[in-house]
């Protein structure tokens, strides 16, 4: 079994490659956490030294973690796995680093919101309340309120829009919409505000506030963001599909309706849950259309609305006297709203999860 | 109710390409009609204009004519859907609708079209379809197991079931066997010796013994050169075309012989 003059001969002299049956030098599987603990054990000697704190502290331990790993490996196993490992390092790092904000943030956000998570907070809004106690019930109401307003306007106009484009619409004016699309995709929110703050002046004079006003401009954020997602699932069902239904003599619209629509309602409904998250939590446009108020109002077409995210901005802008109780309803009203969004994105898993269509046997 | 088409003068276009060029043939009722040809020659394209599909496609449109049984199916006044229920498609490719059964499968063409029908009569035709298409046995007791879960040769039968549910007067089928193995592949060659008592069916294949099989009639199709347009070469009953074809180019492809 020796090599034929045919094998490719090792290339680097002085690095003979291993031969068969020769086995190669391998570090254990734990020994990159095994130098990451020496370094944190080295830094941490240092840390009286240096005066250092915590992110410095998980800083150097990185470097030097990444470093000791680095020439470790390439000493005993050579530079192919250094490299490997030092990716490896550097790819776990920026994880970590992504990690850094989003953790504190929810951490924080839990640890003081927290504090009036009770009974009071989702019972009662501020009428009469002057310092402790009071709730945010008519913020939350308002909140669900706008959404399903919002929900309502868009989603039908952005699915046809996005049926519009994907199953009818040819050429320039194809493209014409899909610009105009992308570019309210980049609209600031605070002009789509301004928007519908300026179309119902028109009409009702200057300082009008209604709920219907925030669902418009909500509806103005909202639509591209539908149309877009709902484009790119209705794009992904296979022409065949379309091509059998009409082999059977279906019409065409019937066969959107019949066939398309229930082929990706699972990306569409994930499409539309994730757009309501995109716009449950905005703040700018919601402050010029629906301003604030401390009593419950129900009614979307008649007069101010308190909305969760204002209502977060104004008890931490305008606390009172003290401040404390008025600042623990604003960290109360940030959780539940980061609550809410995210037990929308778990409805949207939940969505593309029953209604995907099914291959089992 | 099986229908004799007449095609006279037709040329295929996709934009401005021209894609078939100067078709003309009539197709006999109760037969089955193969087309044989070379891969990109317009078979597909020419059995898409017959049922007009091909208008589906953006830029695609036709010239000339195709009558059947008197009537011009590119007519002013006539509407492509109802065209295509009087002349059913199966494709290359098995397409079940995934989000239906089996059962659903087979009744969509009811269903989808919303006509009323009384369930026990559907249930009757689901039947009847799946037995057509020599399916029933394998499915009767999972007829609400979703369609796309079937295996590939099955799919296919399931899409000729669906397709003859509509009870169409014509059967067109592109490649239906290309991807069966050769039990289906006799299975749905002897599910056509059957229909072709009911429809006129036009088959296109690439397999030379199966054109030969199950065939009356058979066209060829070639091309002169890449970019142009493909022509029926050669349209002779199916004896003929494989014992003593009238054109040096159709005996070169049959014998497997090029250039
Ligand atoms: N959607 C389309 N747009 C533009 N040109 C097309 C389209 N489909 C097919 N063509 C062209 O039309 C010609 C005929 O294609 P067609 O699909 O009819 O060939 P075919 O004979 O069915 O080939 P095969 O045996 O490989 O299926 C080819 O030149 C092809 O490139
Ligand atoms: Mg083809």
């Amino acid at each position: 079994m020796s090599q034929t003059s045919t094998a490719p001969a090792p290339t680097g002299s002085s690095a003979p490659a291993p031969r068969r049956g020769e086995r190669a030098r391998r570090l254990p599987n734990w020994s990159p956490w095994a130098v990451f603990l020496g370094a944190a054990a080295v830094v941490g000697v240092l840390w009286p030294v240096f005066d250092l704190n915590i992110a410095l502290f998980v800083l150097y331990t990185v470097v030097l973690g990444t470093l000791a790993v680095y020439l470790l490996t390439r000493t005993v196993e050579g530079p192919r796995r250094a490299t490997d490992r030092l990716v490896t390092c550097l790819v776990v790092s920026a994880f970590g680093l992504a990690m850094v904000p989003l953790v504190s943030l929810v951490w924080e956000v839990v640890s003081r919101g927290a504090a009036r998570l009770d009974g009071e907070f989702f019972n009662s809004s501020l009428v009469g309340i002057v310092g402790e106690g009071g709730g945010a019930y008519h913020a939350i109401m308002g909140t669900l309120i706008i959404t399903a307003l919002t929900t309502l306007i868009s989603v039908p106009i952005g699915l046809m829009t996005a049926i519009f484009l994907v199953e009818y619409a040819r050429g320039r004016l194809k493209r014409a919409i899909t610009f105009l699309v992308d570019v309210m995709t980049g609209i600031p929110s605070i002009v789509a505000g301004l928007f519908a703050y300026a179309l119902f002046a028109i009409f009702f004079g200057p300082g009008i506030r209604l709920g219907v006003m925030g669902a418009i401009a909500l509806s103005v954020l909202m639509i591209p963001v539908v149309v877009r997602s709902a484009e790119e699932v209705l794009k992904l069902v296979p022409n065949e599909l379309r091509e059998a239904s009409y082999a059977l003599g279906v019409p065409k619209w019937r066969t959107i309706v019949k066939v398309v629509i229930p082929t990706s309602i699972a990306g569409l409904g994930t499409g539309v849950t994730l757009a309501i998250a995109r716009v449950v939590g905005e703040t700018a446009p919601l402050l010029i259309t629906l301003g604030i108020t401390n009593a419950t109002n129900l009614d979307a077409f008649d007069g101010r609305m308190a909305t969760l995210p204002v209502y977060a901005y104004y008890q931490l802008t305008q606390p009172g006297v003290p401040p404390q109780f008025a600042t623990d309803r604003a960290w109360t009203a940030a959780l539940v709203l980061i609550i809410l969004v995210m037990g929308l994105n778990v409805v949207a898993r939940l969505i593309s999860r029953f209604f995907a269509p099914k291959t089992g046997r | 109710m099986a229908k004799r088409i007449d095609v006279s003068d037709l040329n295929i276009y996709y934009g401005n390409f021209l894609a078939v060029e100067n078709v003309n043939v009539s197709i006999e009722p109760r037969s089955i009609t193969a087309l044989i040809g070379p891969s990109g020659c317009g078979k597909s394209t020419f059995l898409r204009s017959i049922n007009r599909m091909h208008e589906v496609i953006p830029g695609g449109r036709v010239e000339g004519k195709i009558v059947m049984d008197g009537q011009d199916l590119y007519g002013a006044d006539v509407d492509p859907v109802d065209v295509r229920r009087q002349i059913g498609m199966v494709f290359q490719r098995p397409n079940p609708f995934p989000t239906m059964s089996i059962y659903e499968n087979v009744a969509a063409g009811i269903r989808l079209n919303n006509k009323r029908m009384r369930k026990s009569d559907l249930d009757d035709l689901v039947e009847r379809s799946l037995r057509g298409a020599n399916l029933w046995n394998e499915v009767k007791d999972r007829l609400n197991r979703p369609g796309a879960g079937l295996s590939g040769g099955q799919q296919q039968r399931l899409c000729i079931a669906r397709a003859i549910a509509v009870e169409p007067d014509v059967l067109l089928m592109d490649e239906p066997a290309s991807a069966l193995d050769p039990i289906s592949t006799l299975a749905i060659e002897d599910l056509m010796a059957d229909l072709k008592e009911r429809f006129t069916i036009v088959i296109v294949t690439h397999n030379m013994q199966q054109a030969a099989r199950v065939s009356e009639q058979t066209g060829f199709f070639n091309l002169s050169g890449v970019g142009q347009p493909g022509r029926l070469i050669e349209f002779n009953p199916t004896e003929k075309i494989f014992s003593n074809p009238d054109q040096k180019a159709t005996e070169d492809y049959i014998s497997g012989r090029f250039g």
